[in-house]
């Protein structure tokens, strides 16, 4: 019996391995919203894809100093929104919808958004400014959409450092030639 | 679960290649495996793979991702990704001998 060695296959000989590029459009300013795309992207370059994230519209708040830190979630329009917490009152609860009109109540954005930066804490997940700086530093490309930064009147000073350029819808669809596309 | 030799050494591994056992586990295999996906290692490439197995060891058996290897043991990510080019962290599980990270960050 031929006895090869069992080893873990990493893609370094594949001939197309490099070749896999991601675009990432993040174009929510939702705290909820804003992590799926920056996790997707932070695993892509885990694996080594060559990963660039766009972000666009409410996105922007992502990449903007002064808003990073302070993304909010809202339960308003989310009918997914349920409490673990509530098992303990009755078993059963905690898959109920939280009721719309709850998500209006002065103050309970607020209260929403602490719990949510919580339950992501506590799960070790970095927070919003840390993914963005953990993803530069794999080496993921950032870019701002011209259209969304000239519509909000940002300079280029309220971006975070490391955005590689202020890019038009042109200019995206040359980035992103050949790339998967994962829009959020 | 197979059993593969590297270096004349029989060691279990799981269908992918990693170790099983981690008492099987050297600094001597260490080595080797890292020969096989074409590591030569350094002083610069033990500090985070001797971490890596600290602290799988002292955290309930999971294996640090990336971004822990960063905020816990203070290793910079574009420095790992240097040593252990393109996949840096299942590299490093790899040659430490513990399975691969299952954290999403």
């Amino acid at each position: 019996m031929t006895d090869t060695p069992i080893i873990p296959d990493f893609g370094d000989d594949d001939a197309d391995s490099g070749e896999r590029k991601l675009v990432v459009i993040c174009s929510k300013g939702n705290l909820d919203m804003a992590y799926p795309g920056l996790i997707l992207a932070s695993a892509a370059l885990g694996e080594g894809i060559e990963t660039h994230i766009f972000f666009t519209f409410w996105g922007f708040d992502i990449i903007n100093k002064k808003t990073q830190d302070n993304l909010k979630f809202s339960m308003v329009g989310n009918t997914a929104m349920h409490m673990p917490e509530l098992a303990r009152l009755k078993p059963g609860l905690e898959n109920m919808s939280m009721p719309q009109v709850l998500g209006g109540v002065p103050g309970m954005t607020s209260a929403a958004t602490k719990m949510m930066k919580k339950q992501i804490a506590d799960l070790d997940i970095p927070t919003i400014p840390e993914m963005v700086e953990h993803i530069q530093d794999m080496g993921g490309h950032l870019w701002a959409c011209r259209l969304s930064f000239d519509m909000m009147k940002l300079n280029e000073e309220d971006l975070v450092d490391g955005v590689e350029g202020v890019i038009s819808a042109t200019d995206f669809m040359e980035l992103s030639e050949g790339a998967q596309i994962i829009f959020v | 679960m197979p059993t593969t030799t590297i270096a004349g050494r029989r060691i279990d591994v799981n269908e992918e290649g990693f170790l099983v056992n981690p008492d099987e586990w050297d600094e001597a295999l260490a080595v080797e495996l890292a020969r096989q996906i074409g590591i030569e290692m350094t002083d610069a490439h033990w500090a985070p793979i001797r971490f890596m197995r600290e602290d799988y060891q002292a955290n309930d058996k999971v294996t640090p991702t990336l971004r822990r290897m960063s905020t816990a043991g203070g290793f910079n990510v574009k420095e790992l990704f240097a040593l252990f080019p393109k996949k840096p962290a299942k590299k490093m599980s790899y040659i430490a001998g513990v399975p691969k990270p299952v954290g999403c960050v």
